[in-house]
């Protein structure tokens, strides 16, 4: 049966209106990107005065972008690859097996998310200090510190959204490798771990914007060497001449890799969301 | 509590894995191993999440300033003194406190509810396929994708009161406005701050209801054409009930994140956010890193989780109520 009239002249006006108001933003990045520094300075427009890809070069040497750009990826790259197999382990566990503590276990994890981070940034920070000075483990200032730190915070999220996977991967494909002598890890990683590979190409996509996108502890938790990008693009900003065309160009380098990313595999990742949130 | 639980013996295992597991060597390798799978993720909450927050309870109330960061063990007790000047509304610290939640609740709420509405509007008209919805959809993720300080810079950038984008439209091109405003400082702050958390909030709720409708099942719809219901009934009376177990998980995700959000405004305002847009989180922070009372910060993130755990709470019995009264 074909909509009212009325919906689709709404559906229409709606969706141009949120279109507009999504991609003003992305245009002002893109646009003052490839601006003269004159256009940036001055009143706003529209268009550029001339196109130039100055901003592009410059913004590696006005900051030390490339040692942001590679501390964030080791930091992100490494705290995904931990939170996604400790989290395959942890809801795998919760998926295929009883035992007790269950309940309170998925509960205590999930609840860790409602925590606001300012409640244990000071905690962790001193936890981290005393750590160190009881061991040697440098973990304050350090990125081992900050991919620790992160890698908690997308394993909540994480385990739940496998535990979904997992349960929808019948219980008799990894019982059958069981009675075939294959040990429960095998079973794990011969079976389990490929039929859920949708949802475990999710949890690392989520993993890794979380990580790429937090502020917060990273503002704290880093030193002049371990900075990542969160901090490192405000040091544009706090210097006594904005250049806004570099801040944009520098915003659109470091954000080009996730976008293309989230949009390449968020088919997955939907369906990942949509596992957790209905059920 | 969980290790507790933990480190009781197993002495009953689930039927199933008992009965096999009996008739082989290793039944107690078998019967540990969920709880080694679980182990990593036990001890890095307990290390990142749960020791901190018990140190942060210890911390609120003591007399925590600069002078004993360095060895937080040695400060003195102060009792219930943190917390008695965070709920002195008649001093400075509490009066501050309290502006700074009515705030943030007033914030979030009017957040939470223009995402949730702009989102549901979008995942509704975005269900039936048409020319382009596959690129419309890819261009409404961009803002969940991209990277909050970058998405956040870039409307600073907009908010700049000479050089901006909002006034240049505002003013210079609508004439709606006698002089330029400000936006990032003063009572404007406030609609910055919504419209960016907007931006960048809504299109999780728009993913959220779009993988909610289509579990919807397609009979319902023809059923309901068929008994001459039209598009906006069938909206009203189908789609919108059939949303709310999934409504019920994503408001109060949204409100939890919206609530605890310390990136955005921290990105847009800096250190210390205008009085118009002092959320709470960037309120605890301003008090403990750069007023330097770490005791008062503390206590404050405390009083901040037990409304947290008390608004949960509420909400997910008030939920689980409604919805045993639907089913009766």
């Amino acid at each position: 049966m074909a909509p009212a009239r009325s919906f689709l002249w709404l559906r229409r006006v709606f969706l141009t209106l949120l279109a507009g108001f999504v991609l003003v933003p992305v245009y002002v990045m893109v646009s003052s990107s490839l601006k003269p520094l004159a256009d940036v300075t001055g009143e706003f427009r529209w268009l550029p005065s001339g196109l130039t890809v100055r901003p592009y070069i410059d913004i590696w040497s006005t900051v030390p972008l490339a040692r942001y750009f590679v501390n964030s990826l080791i930091v992100a790259g490494a705290a995904t690859v931990c939170s996604v197999v400790i989290a395959v382990f942890a809801a795998y566990a919760v998926s295929r097996h009883d035992f007790r503590g269950k309940r309170v276990f998925t509960v205590t994890v999930l609840s860790t998310q409602m925590f606001p981070g300012i409640l244990f940034l000071l905690p962790l920070f001193l936890l981290y200090v005393n750590i160190g000075n009881a061991t040697g483990i440098a973990l304050f200032g350090s990125r081992g510190g900050l991919i620790l730190t992160y890698l908690t915070f997308s394993l909540p999220f994480s385990i739940w959204m496998l535990i979904g996977y997992f349960d929808s991967v019948p219980r008799d494909l990894d019982e059958a490798a069981l009675v075939d002598g294959c040990g429960p890890l095998k079973a794990l990683l011969r079976i389990v771990v490929p039929a859920a590979s949708p949802g475990i190409v999710a949890v690392a996509v989520y993993s890794f914007m979380t990580a790429w996108g937090e502020v917060l502890f990273a503002s704290v938790m880093t030193n002049d060497t371990t900075r990542t990008l969160a901090v490192g693009l405000q040091a544009y900003s706090t210097l006594n001449d904005v250049y806004w065309n570099q801040i944009m160009a520098a915003s659109l380098v470091v954000s080009v890799p996730v976008v293309a990313g989230f949009l390449l595999l968020q088919r997955y990742l939907v369906a990942g969301l949509t596992a957790g949130a209905v059920k | 509590m969980t290790t507790t639980a933990f480190k009781e013996p197993v002495r009953q295992a689930p039927s199933g894995v008992a009965a096999r597991a009996s008739r082989r060597p290793g039944r107690l390798r078998r019967l540990s191993l969920p709880y080694l799978l679980l182990l990593p993720a036990l001890l890095l909450e307990l290390l990142v999440h749960l020791v901190p927050m018990v140190i942060g309870v210890v911390m609120s109330f003591k007399e925590l300033t600069q002078f004993y960061i360095r060895d937080w063990g040695t400060a003195p007790w102060s009792g219930l003194g943190n917390y008695q000047v965070s709920v002195d509304f008649d001093a400075p610290v509490g009066e501050a406190l309290l502006h700074s939640f009515l705030v943030t609740v007033g914030f979030t709420l009017l957040s939470v509810g223009l995402c949730w509405l702009i989102g549901t509007a979008a995942a509704v008209f975005m269900q039936d396929t048409f020319r382009g919805r596959g690129l419309l959809r890819a261009l409404f993720l961009v803002p969940y994708a991209l990277p909050v300080y970058t998405a956040v810079i870039t409307w600073v950038f907009m908010f700049q009161h000479d050089n901006g984008l909002v006034n240049h439209v505002l003013h210079d091109q609508l004439h709606l406005t006698d002089k330029p405003s400000f936006w990032l400082i003063g009572d404007n702050s406030f609609y910055a701050l919504l419209t960016v958390s907007v931006w960048k909030g809504w299109p999780f709720a728009f993913l959220i209801v779009t993988a909610g409708l289509q579990n919807i099942p397609r009979e319902l719809y023809e059923a309901a054409a068929l008994d001459g219901a039209g598009t906006w009934q069938r909206i009203r009376r189908i789609t919108l009930p059939s949303l709310r177990p999934v409504n019920q998980v994503l408001v109060l995700v949204l409100f939890l994140w919206t609530f605890n959000d310390f990136n955005t405004p921290y990105v847009l305002f800096g250190k210390s956010a205008p009085e118009a847009a002092d959320l709470v989180s960037v309120h605890i922070y301003q008090s403990s890193f750069v007023t330097w009372n770490f005791g008062t910060g503390s206590a404050m993130s405390v009083l901040l989780l037990l409304f947290l755990l008390v608004v949960t709470g509420g909400y997910l019995l008030l939920t689980s109520r409604g919805r045993r009264a639907a089913d009766v």
